[in-house]
């Protein structure tokens, strides 16, 4: 089913008049309203006149993670306070999340965009939707909730854990639809196993996003809980969920690009690439009045696809994300980047600068190790103070970047020296990967 | 005649083939070890050592990149006998000394215990004022 055929179906011509209507307003209103693009875009010597069309995306300045986090918390709002009625946070980055401020209209696009996503799902008025994504700062939990009230479908505003609760709902309420994070999702599915209630289950479908995730999780989710798994894309900086979604042909994620404009680029030289080969995913956000975003760096690599779907619909379509451009990792959907442990770290005297990150997966849930080496002239004979250390660290790790961690002590010059860039993270998951 | 004992304490992680290492290492340079025991957690454990020569052994222990440290300890020699042990640690309790941990071995009619106790110079004391017999450094070291 198509939500909103007249912009997933326009001709490609028509869509690209659209988009450079709505890039120059966009221009326009960050030009006048955001001291922050004007000094970058005066910075470059431009001014919304040298923006016409998409193809001008490429004058454009980049902007990045550290820009969003340097301007916390309202230094990117392009709208004076009065007109946000929604603020949104990232979780876990060092000191500072990430902030994002929604205007009314952009609660519309926002909710308008994800219910696009759902009816690409098959999902419709008639669906109960058994929302367990975290409510709250994080955008998954409030996004699927106002996207399926604008479908018009039931909504369960359950939110993440409580696995107990979650599978009672899901029977006694007769949810058909369910929103989580994948690993969320093989963890209820295994309880559901367990407690032998699949046949009494009206699920049908699961929309599953917020981190990465294989094909063969899908299978896994698909045989389990025995419904039709679907992707999807989004984040905070861009709106939240939402961005791009799966059509029942599962051939990459429909980008909705008439809000949110895709380029991909050269991670190392920022020139685009050739159409189709692999590169960082850009956007530049065309509707959003609160805080628009001009080509903003995801760090995500991934490809883009301008052919026609079987679908029907005509919008590009992104491929599943192939990896970073970056070193951060997605660990029990929260992104963590190595240079967050290793401040940390550096906050204990009993520990040297050296460590190793170990992340991988085991039942479904996200293992994290870090190894971190004890400075030799910080030993004592004391087992309990070794303990308590570790301890402390893990707690800190905890409390900074929002993730649980077990901190094993290793000895002195035990982890590996490196003479250039220092592998610090050894990743066994294998997320990336067809 | 000096009680206070050094006891050298290794930090080693939980892998395999670290304790032979370390006793290979100092069976070469001659050091003999006295008594020993391990304490250990998930992944790291303390490797408590009594040998001939605690400095050198530390010396070389460092130049192979272990992580050491010498430590404070006293060896009371009790009698072979039930009941004897817990005499000993009564008067410790009785003037308010802990222990952190100790370890021991009994054979023929003595048993020595080495205590890590939580206030040296007193333990000497009140053991050596309630005739007890504490080994004397020398007993252990060669020099």
């Amino acid at each position: 089913m198509i939500w909103n055929e007249s912009f997933e179906c326009m001709g490609r011509e028509e869509m690209r008049d659209v988009q450079n209507k709505r890039l120059r307003t966009t221009i326009e209103h960050v030009y006048h309203n955001s001291p922050f693009y004007r000094a970058k875009m005066q910075e470059l010597g431009i001014t919304p006149m040298d923006i016409e069309t998409i193809d001008d995306l490429v004058k454009l300045p980049f902007t990045t993670k550290t820009d969003l986090r340097d301007q916390y918390p309202f230094g990117l709002f392009s709208v004076p306070m009065s007109e946000i009625v929604r603020l949104h946070a990232s979780s876990g980055t060092t000191g500072k999340p990430i902030v994002a401020g929604y205007t009314r209209k952009d609660l519309s696009t926002w909710s308008e965009v994800m219910a696009r996503t759902f009816a690409s799902g098959g999902c419709s008025r008639n669906d109960i939707f058994q929302v367990a994504y975290g409510y709250g700062l994080f955008t998954g939990g409030l996004g699927a909730h106002y996207g399926a009230e604008n479908l018009g479908a039931s909504v369960i505003p359950i939110s993440s854990g409580n696995t107990e609760k979650q599978i009672q709902l899901m029977t006694d309420f007769g949810s058909t639809a369910l929103c989580c994070t994948p690993s969320y999702a093989l963890y209820l599915a295994e309880a559901i196993e367990d407690s032998g209630v699949r046949d009494k289950l009206k699920l049908k479908v699961g929309f599953f996003g917020a981190e990465p995730w294989t094909q063969e999780m899908r299978q896994e989710l698909e045989e389990k809980l025995k419904i039709k798994a679907y992707d999807i894309f989004g984040l905070t900086e861009v709106i939240g969920p939402g961005v791009a979604y799966e059509c029942s042909h599962q051939h990459g994620m429909h980008i909705c690009e008439d809000h949110f404009l895709p380029e991909i680029i050269n991670p190392k030289t920022f020139e685009p690439v050739a159409p189709g080969e692999v590169g960082e995913l850009v956007f530049t956000t065309i509707t959003k009045e609160g805080m628009p975003v001009i080509r903003y760096r995801t760090k995500d690599l991934t490809s883009l696809t301008y052919e026609a779907c079987t679908c029907g619909r005509t919008s590009v379509r992104m491929h599943k994300i192939m990896g970073r451009s970056d070193d951060m990792m997605i660990i029990r959907g929260v992104n963590v980047f190595p240079t967050q442990i290793e401040s940390v770290l550096m906050e204990f005297g009993e520990t040297a600068p050296h460590y190793h990150l170990y992340v991988d997966r085991e039942n479904n849930t996200d293992t994290f190790d870090v190894h971190v080496e004890v400075r030799p002239e910080n030993f004592t004979d004391d087992m309990n103070a070794l303990l308590n250390l570790r301890k402390r660290i893990e707690a800190r790790i905890q409390s900074v970047v929002g993730v649980h961690a077990s901190v094993k002590l290793v000895e002195p010059r035990s982890i590996e020296r490196s003479i250039g860039k220092a592998q610090r993270v050894t990743d066994k998951r294998n997320l990336y990967k067809e | 005649m000096p009680t206070i004992i050094k006891q050298l304490s290794i930090f080693l992680e939980n892998k395999t083939g670290r304790i032979t290492e370390v006793t290979k290492l100092l069976g070469k340079a001659g050091i003999n070890l006295t008594a020993f025991s391990m304490s250990e957690s998930a992944d790291f454990g303390i490797m408590r050592v009594v040998l001939s020569d605690p400095e050198a052994a530390q010396k070389i222990l460092i130049t192979h990149g272990f992580t050491v440290t010498l430590c404070d300890v006293v060896c009371l020699f009790v009698p072979n006998k039930p009941g004897t042990l817990s005499e000993a640690l009564l008067i410790l309790s009785e003037h308010n000394i802990s222990v952190d941990y100790m370890y021991a071995f009994a054979m023929d009619d003595m048993a020595r215990v080495v205590i890590r106790p939580s206030d040296i110079n007193r333990c000497v004391e009140v053991l050596q004022d309630s005739n007890l017999k504490l080994a004397k450094a020398s007993d252990m070291y060669y020099f």
